[in-house]
């Protein structure tokens, strides 16, 4: 097997690279909101359900493509199983 | 170009990789240095922990009325925004403690945490406490406590250290344990 050997320059650079794209994935690098800060998130416009014709909407496109009769909102799955 | 400095690395990722093994060590290494990188937590401030004295109330923090005189005295102190639905309902609770027990000397602090202050005064407006309602307004406070959710009380003692904490309102449950508490507290002498 033919192995690559890097100089000592190309690894760093590679290692910088790697924290850099993957640092963000890290405990480190998280945006902690604390419970303090949540007013933006608390505010009735970030509800997913805020506009029930829109939900409506969604609900039918949801269930014809998923030929799942009744959807999120009836027992079963559509499958007439159960 | 210079060498980068790898002194804090680990022993085995600084060895210049002679064979195979070696270069497994250092891989091995690297990846150990990484997992360590994402297992280091967040840094955050240390929450106020139960016995542990509750920082000091300064009124040139805590606008939006007159700080009540806590020295001695049992204090509620209470984490709250006007955008917290469980806050809105604590409040009609903490005005029948405050009904029940400010005459035997239980003071009642509630802290907005509000960034907009036309918010925090609207609630105030609606809600007419009896007690001190004051505003946090560059929330230097709830940070120092660090609170763990919306809404967070403090019971604090005469001696000024946390005694209890309830993380949450959860209606007549929330209610009947301060009440207790708040019983305990005051039967205390300094």
């Amino acid at each position: 097997m033919k192995t690559i050997r890097l100089q000592p320059a190309a690894a760093a650079l590679l290692a910088v690279l790697g924290f850099t794209v993957f640092g963000g994935c890290t405990n480190a690098g998280l945006v902690r909101v604390h419970p303090w800060e949540r007013a933006t998130l608390a505010d009735y416009t970030m509800r997913p359900d805020r506009d029930l014709l829109a939900t409506a909407i969604a609900d039918h496109i949801y269930t014809s493509r998923e030929s799942a009769t009744g959807g999120r909102g009836v027992g079963g799955s559509g499958c007439g199983c159960n | 170009m210079s060498s980068p400095d790898l002194s804090l690395l680990p022993a085995a990722a600084r060895q210049p990789a002679a064979d195979p093994r070696a270069r497994r060590r250092r891989a091995a290494a690297w990846l150990g240095a990484f997992a360590l990188a994402c297992a280091c937590p967040a840094v955050a401030p240390a929450a106020v922990a139960l016995g542990a004295p509750f920082p000091k109330l300064a009124p040139s923090d805590l606008t939006g009325g007159a700080l009540p005189a806590t020295s001695g005295k049992v204090v509620l102190v209470d984490f709250w925004a006007s955008w917290c639905a469980p806050c809105k309902a604590s409040f009609p609770a903490y005005a029948k403690l405050f009904a029940d027990y400010a005459a035997r000397g239980l003071v009642i602090v509630a802290v907005s945490v509000d960034e907009n202050t036309a918010a925090y005064a609207a609630f105030v407006q609606r809600f007419r406490p009896p007690f001190a309602a004051l505003h946090d307004r560059q929330q230097l406070l709830v940070r120092a406590v660090n609170v763990p959710a919306m809404p967070t009380c403090y019971l604090v003692g005469r001696d000024g250290r946390v005694r209890f904490v309830h993380a949450g309102f959860h209606g007549t449950d929330t209610e009947r344990e301060l009440r207790r508490e708040i019983d305990a507290l005051l039967a205390e002498r300094r």
